[in-house]
């Protein structure tokens, strides 16, 4: 069969207009006639979340803890012993570990021997994300690094990019060690990758993250963006560290020493 | 026809084992699923008011769909509230908002999805409720 040009054009521009079609056929079905999605009018808004950690402040052994065990529970972190296989949203570590970069030998000795608090830094320019391949985890809005578990392959390129360690690798069933579950939050499976969320869940629902209510004021939270904020106000009155900023992620997890 | 004969005793054998699935099952009906939605909770509401987010029919049919919205909404782009056609607000959450009313899980959820041969995979993090064994 042979075809002029004009058949050809005829057909292509037809074929287009149906195809166009069906996609706006396929987009209909998307929502519920008249169903609107809407953010919780209570939630916590910001531009940019940021956290000080005022190590000063944390002096007792129960001062990590609770800050800690707060974390745990809300969001049902398996406790595994095994350091090779547990599982860390927040924790504690040595300051040499914590800023190996800025370690020097002559430092404090109550520096050295206190344990600092780590978590997710939530980084502005977050080597996991750039590096997961299935977009599992990525950047919100307002600056929470995210992990959406529904999506998680498990391939732990997160792990290997984060320069923090703050990612873990379910390598046991995490449901068979969780103590006391809480029943408003889901656990994770075998096989995913989870970390510290900034209690996302809680600041859309007007709370504070979880660690930050049970510190007592150690742990200040705020938008970094807003000048009025009050970690704008700490973080111009004193003189802030933060880890391994040379390596570029602009961590936003400061640490008042 | 070399080998006829064998050829046509395999060829038996191989029908009847491929079909094997088909006559093994003929005559034995399954029990239609048969999903209850008569919890407590939904008992404690008034009549009228025992209304899931949408319409029943879109429901049954499209849940799946719903909830993988719901989902995204939720944790890709923080937006937790849903609104239905009605008007009325309900906050996203398999956990907190479907079982709260839909406790049943083995009765409610259970029924056809084995029914079905589906395995939804949401019950390896989010936590069902409790129910008493049966």
């Amino acid at each position: 069969m042979s075809m002029n040009r004009r058949e050809f054009l005829k057909i292509a521009g037809a074929s287009a207009i149906l195809g166009f079609g069906g996609i706006s056929a396929i987009d209909a079905l998307e929502k519920v006639e008249g169903a609107q999605v809407l953010s919780e009018l209570k939630a916590l808004k910001a531009k940019r979340w940021a956290m000080i950690v005022d190590i000063k402040k944390f002096k007792t052994e129960e001062d990590y803890k609770k800050v800690i065990n707060a974390c745990n529970h809300i969001h049902n972190v398996p406790q595994i012993a095994n350091p090779k296989h547990a599982v860390k949203w927040i924790w504690t570590d040595t300051y040499e570990r914590t800023f190996p970069d800025l370690e020097y030998e002559y430092a404090p000795e109550e520096i050295k021997q206190k344990p600092f608090i780590m978590l997710c830094n939530h980084c502005d320019n977050p080597p996991c994300v750039r590096v997961c391949p299935v977009k599992a985890t990525f950047k919100r809005e307002d600056g929470i690094v995210m992990q959406d578990m529904h999506r998680c392959i498990g391939c732990k390129f997160c792990m290997a990019a984060c320069p923090y360690g703050s990612r873990s690798y379910n390598f046991l069933p995490p449901r068979s060690y969780i103590k006391e579950e809480n029943k408003e939050f889901p656990t994770r499976t075998l096989g995913v990758v989870e970390k510290c969320i900034f209690c996302y869940e809680r600041l859309d629902k007007g709370l504070p993250p979880a660690c930050v209510e049970a510190s007592n004021g150690a742990l200040i939270f705020g938008d970094l963006a807003d000048p009025n904020s009050e970690v704008r106000k700490v973080l111009s009155a004193n003189y802030v560290i933060r880890r391994k900023s040379e390596l570029g992620t602009r961590p936003m997890v400061w640490y008042l020493i | 026809m070399y080998n006829g004969g064998k050829i046509i005793i395999g060829l038996v054998i191989f029908v009847g084992l491929v079909t094997f699935p088909l006559w093994n099952n003929m005559g034995k009906a399954t029990a239609k699923p048969d999903p209850k939605v008569d919890t407590p909770e939904i008992l404690k509401l008034a009549e009228n008011e025992r209304k899931c987010v949408e319409p029943k029919a879109y429901m049954k049919g499209e849940h799946m769909k719903l909830l993988n919205e719901w989902r995204d909404w939720v944790v890709r782009e923080g937006n937790r509230i849903y609104v239905n056609a009605e008007g009325k607000r309900y906050t996203m959450s398999l956990q907190n908002t479907c079982m709260k009313c839909h406790s049943n899980k083995k009765k409610f959820c259970d029924e056809c999805h084995n029914y079905a041969d589906v395995k939804p995979y949401c019950w390896d993090c989010h936590i069902a409720p409790k129910e008493k064994e049966t």
